[in-house]
């Protein structure tokens, strides 16, 4: 079997489950709201203001979201010790990481797109007239965020505390995401709007790299 | 030795006297140097000798971590424990070097800028560094199956690595307005300044050079440790 339609059925599989319980997804965009809600304590949200803030609070939502989002990837896996299934089949061992991170990388978006409105009426941005660039970046940003998470769900399964221990590991790993995605963010939201060719290159090379790291290491993660 | 074909090294031998004596009178050099014979900086006084240990030690923080990438790779392509115990060896000590570039950074911070911390592009990327490292070093403490840690915390280890040029060039761009380094366009350096900071960094990599193989010899003997208790209880 190739690896494309190898990680094609895994990505299915992901889907199906959390399509058929949705707790994952619902359970992650309330926690998104409650942060982007309680960020706005934390300076006076007028428009001006928020341009300048607001990317920065909602990378930073989407940061804690994928730190405790990406934990069931690998923990639903370990309820029925499924992941031993999963090896046992005649694939290559990196179609399952690459078909999880399909599936966390479609999961993240889908949050980051159904709060986006949110956020543009909340904070009062203007998001309209810039989809598409927002958008581009939001992609770029959630396949270095996906990527790195998904490997260290994998990592954080096998330890003690594996819930306090994926924010610790990927959290600072993810800083130069953060940075690049809310300045990229600000460019686009910015009056008049500017896609940053800077920051989407760096954003593009990110990926490269840790998807790259990702598909070397793959194999020995998922042995036993 | 049950331990030794498992883990594909024996215990390295103690570490001898004249190896530990060279390393002390290097520092002592350098301190010398540092404290004494380099002439007094002109603007920033004698606050600024705290800079021939804060660079060099940085430096060779950095060769430690470089190492754990190495120790990291070779482990995950030989599966042999000795790399790992590199791995530890060497993030423990640069995580200790870098403990003293963010503390005697500060030092020198006060009094020639007026505050303790900015967050300017060196600084946050080193304090990221301390924190890369940091966590892991918390990530091996919750693995206790020794194969099993070697193999995740290598994973970690070389994300971690690969993720040092991202960070200083994500908060280089980030930054581009605070002051560049000083070193490196070194015209109106005295030539005994570059003496000092050179022979500060020869004796802080005789210092890593000494604690990574401290602690790598520490880390042979507690997987013997563990292969002798395994063996014990499964002989019971």
């Amino acid at each position: 079997m190739t690896l494309a339609r190898a990680t094609g059925l895994i990505l299915a599989k992901e889907l199906r489950t959390e399509f058929r319980s949705r707790e994952l997804l619902g359970t992650t965009v309330v926690f998104v709201l409650i942060v982007v809600v309680l960020f706005s304590f934390t300076f006076n949200p007028t428009s001006s203001e928020s341009r300048r803030f607001g990317p920065g609070l909602l990378w930073l939502a989407f940061l804690f979201a994928g730190s405790l989002m990406l934990q069931s990837s690998f923990l639903r896996e370990q309820t029925n010790d499924t992941l031993a299934a999963l090896r046992l089949a005649p694939i290559d061992p990196f179609s399952i990481l690459a078909g999880k991170m399909a599936a966390n990388f479609l999961f993240l978006l889908l949050v980051e797109v159904i709060l986006l409105p949110v956020f543009a009426v909340l904070y009062n941005v203007a998001i309209l007239p810039v989809l598409g660039s927002l958008l581009l970046v939001f992609a770029l940003g959630t396949i270095g965020l996906a990527a790195t998470g998904t490997v260290f769900s994998a990592v954080a399964a096998q330890a003690r505390l594996r819930e306090l221990l994926l924010p610790l590991l990927l959290l600072p790993v993810l800083a130069p995401v953060l940075i690049a995605s809310t300045e990229a963010t600000v460019g686009v939201l910015r009056d008049p709007s500017e896609l940053s060719l800077v920051w989407l290159t760096f954003l593009a090379c990110f990926d490269v790299v840790f998807l790259t790291a990702a598909w070397m290491v793959g194999e020995y993660l998922l042995e036993e | 030795m049950a331990n030794g074909a498992q883990s594909g090294a024996a215990t390295p031998a103690v570490i001898s006297v004249p190896s530990v004596a060279a390393v002390f009178l290097l520092l002592g050099a350098a301190s010398y140097g540092a404290l004494i014979w380099a002439p007094t900086e002109s603007t920033m006084g004698l606050v600024q000798r705290i800079f021939y240990f804060h660079v060099s030690s940085a430096w060779s923080g950095f060769i430690s971590f470089i190492l754990v990438f190495i120790g990291s790779v070779a482990y995950l392509r030989t599966r042999a424990l000795k790399w790992d115990w590199l791995s530890v060896a060497s993030a423990e000590v640069g995580v200790a070097f870098f403990t003293i570039v963010l503390v005697t950074g500060p030092i020198w911070a006060k009094p020639v800028w007026g505050i303790w911390w900015t967050w300017d592009a060196r600084l946050t990327s080193s304090f990221l560094l301390w924190v890369l490292f940091v966590s892991y070093l918390v990530l091996r403490t919750l693995v206790d199956e020794p194969e099993r840690r070697a193999m995740v915390s290598a994973v970690f280890g070389i994300f971690a690595a690969l993720d040092i040029p991202l960070v200083y060039f994500s908060i280089w761009w980030f930054r581009t307005q605070h002051p560049q380094p000083v070193i490196g366009d070194g015209g109106s350096l005295d030539a005994r300044m570059g003496w000092v900071l050179l022979l500060c960094w020869v004796a802080t990599l005789g210092v890593m050079t000494l604690l990574i193989r401290l602690r790598y010899r520490l880390e042979a003997l507690r997987s013997e440790v563990d292969a002798v208790r395994l063996a014990a209880s499964r002989s019971s």
